[in-house]
């Protein structure tokens, strides 16, 4: 294709058009301009070309967000290779995994995660990747020190940017398998720069833009946050995982760093908008909320649009798969007795949608049916699974591919699209993608529980709650600290169920399989 | 004084975080935020609490796992905090 774009050439251009502004902002560790950011990116180039990375590659990034993770992005991208970016919080283990699932060359992380990880690697059978070690991170010193230390004290030579091939990936995000193993969503170049200019279009951002980086890098919403400023001359503004968990200091952080556009899961805006205390600071830069990755309540969206009316704000909706591939503008101010959360809108222009039933025919206006997206922004597919590739997948007779979201959706006036409801058994979870799946998966690596059975239900509050249900193999049951403990050691935090209930043995249907139905009816 | 406010905090976390849990085994060294007893909505209501409770107030720094992470360490907090 002739007008194929890296996804790292807009940031490169943007480095020589504005030198001296500040690219990323890490609060408390310091801050880097464009030309440095080049320069630091660049020679983790010259480092990964030095052990014959290039396309075709993977480089893990196992790393607290910081400004060496930004460089360690940019330059994995530079190479021609594939970031795989995990979450620096999850067990080692589940790390281990992704990293020996897609097979990466190299491994950039830091000291306190070697011994745990080169162990957890080895269990799988290895091999150990090339290591880059960091003695830490933050303001990108850690990241020059390493480099400095195996030789790479300069940049030699300008680094051309190459246009990828059509199959070139340039991320991929593992998200919540049902199979208890993180599967790894492939998106490639043209995926990720249709879709970061599709936000250029709507969002219209300017070189003197503050955005935040709420999300976590192996989340997708981190793709606007990063390659959507980075490409306009912007500034970045990291949020560390402990602020960004913490309304009282994010509200005053916010406010200081005058951020002008937000983007993060609706539930940290619902505990800013409770507890943030916000009307006692100074928000007038930010123009433009952005919210993706689950329903907003619509009395917590009240209350924020009521505290902040200035913004405009935007629901965005999008599984990983496709990145945002809806979006609708909330209309100010949100009505008193309003309680229908809001539409998850428009198909983006860059990708079409169409509604099917069961059997995979497209359905007209009124009925519900489940959503499926085609256009450049849909992922190649999952990492060394093809069957769940083509399951995910409806092809039509003219070769289109549309991939199935699995949500349930119907169509209102004017091609506005209504979330209904999942139609299988993922739900999501403070923004993230949660397969009850792969938490049974978890909890039956206790020797003691024989029987696991999860599932989800509505929660006005929290958006959902998640019940476990259990039987064990001795009549003591475990007590509620042991199981949690275990599931803090086993599973993502965002993973850990609210509820744990124990049966001496768990209901069973006319076939002898757990009967969920009569579990969510106990609920 | 100090087991007033450890009975107080433990009674709180065991109705609110931890119910049916037998009490004995919520001990002063049981980890509740790196134990995933806490998480991060649990542990604000919990310094919420504590604040309105003690009448202390709690700086930003301090509502995390290196200050809260079990009942010796909250007791240590709050007695600091009120004296």
């Amino acid at each position: 294709m002739s007008d194929m774009r890296a996804l790292h050439k807009s940031f490169v251009e943007a480095a020589a058009r504005f030198p001296t502004n500040i690219a990323v902002v890490e609060p408390g560790e310091g801050s880097i301009s464009y030309q440095s950011l080049d320069e630091l990116s660049s020679r983790v180039c010259e480092y990964l070309h030095g052990l014959g990375v290039g396309p075709g590659e993977r480089v893990g990034l196992y790393l607290r967000k910081s400004i060496d993770t930004v460089a360690a992005i940019y330059g994995t991208l530079k190479s021609g290779a594939a970031y795989v970016p995990v979450d620096s919080t999850a067990p080692p283990a589940r790390n281990a995994y992704i990293m020996h699932n897609c097979g990466v060359k190299v491994l950039i992380t830091e000291a306190r995660f070697e011994d745990k990880l080169k162990q957890e690697i080895d269990n799988l059978g290895g091999p150990i990747p090339h290591l880059l070690i960091l003695d830490g991170t933050g303001g990108g010193h850690p990241l020059t020190n390493a480099l400095t230390a195996k030789g790479l004290s300069s940049v030699t030579t300008s680094i051309p940017v190459l246009s990828p091939r059509h199959d070139d990936l340039a991320y991929i995000l593992y998200t919540s398998g049902s199979t208890g193993k993180p599967k790894g969503v492939m998106l490639t170049h043209e995926n990720a720069v249709s879709f970061v200019d599709w936000c250029s279009e709507v969002f219209q951002p300017h070189f003197t833009d503050r955005f935040s980086s709420h999300a976590p890098f192996h989340f997708d919403l981190s793709i606007l946050d990063i390659h959507v400023s980075l490409k306009h001359g912007a500034t970045l503004v990291l949020v560390g995982e402990d602020i960004g968990k913490d309304p009282v200091r994010l509200a005053k952080l916010v406010s200081d760093e005058r951020i002008s556009i937000w983007y993060s899961a609706p539930s940290i805006l619902s505990l800013l908008a409770q507890f943030g205390n916000l009307a006692v600071y100074d928000y007038s830069a930010l123009r433009h909320v952005l919210f993706a990755g689950e329903v907003f309540p619509v009395k917590h969206l009240r209350t924020l649009t009521q505290l902040l009316p200035i913004p405009r704000y935007f629901n965005l909706y999008g599984p990983t798969e496709t990145n945002v591939c809806n979006f609708h503008e909330v209309p100010l101010p949100v009505p008193d007795d309003r309680t229908t959360p809001y539409p998850i809108g428009k198909v983006c222009s860059h990708l079409a949608g169409k509604v099917i039933d069961e059997s995979g025919v497209e359905i007209t206006t009124g009925q519900e049916g489940e959503l499926c997206i085609s256009g450049r922004g849909v992922m190649e597919g999952y990492w060394s699974l093809p069957e769940q590739t083509a399951h995910g997948f409806l092809t039509d007779a003219d070769g289109t591919r549309w991939y199935k979201t699995g949500d349930i959706v119907v169509e209102a006036e004017d091609r506005i699209f209504i979330y209904r409801g999942r139609r299988d058994r993922m739900v999501k979870r403070r923004g993230y993608r949660v397969e009850l799946g792969e938490i049974e998966a978890g909890l039956y690596k206790h020797p003691l529980i024989k029987e696991v059975a999860v599932v989800a239900a509505p929660d006005e509050e929290a958006g959902v709650k998640i019940n476990a249900f259990l039987s064990g193999k001795e009549a003591k049951r475990l007590s509620l600290i042991e199981i949690k403990r275990f599931c803090s050691e086993n599973l993502p935090l965002y993973m850990i169920p609210d509820r744990f209930t124990w049966y001496d043995a768990l209901p069973k249907t006319s076939t002898d399989k757990i009967d969920y139905q009569r579990l969510k009816e106990a609920n | 004084m100090e087991d007033g406010i450890k009975e107080t905090i433990k009674k709180y976390i065991l109705d609110e975080f931890l119910p049916g849990e037998d009490p004995n085994n919520l001990t002063d060294d049981t980890p509740l935020i790196s134990g995933g007893i806490l998480d991060s909505i649990a542990t604000l209501k919990l310094v919420m609490f504590m604040e309105e409770r003690f009448g202390i107030t709690l700086a930003a720094h301090e509502a995390d796992k290196e200050h809260l992470d079990t009942l010796t360490d909250i007791v240590r907090l709050v007695s600091e905090k009120k004296s």
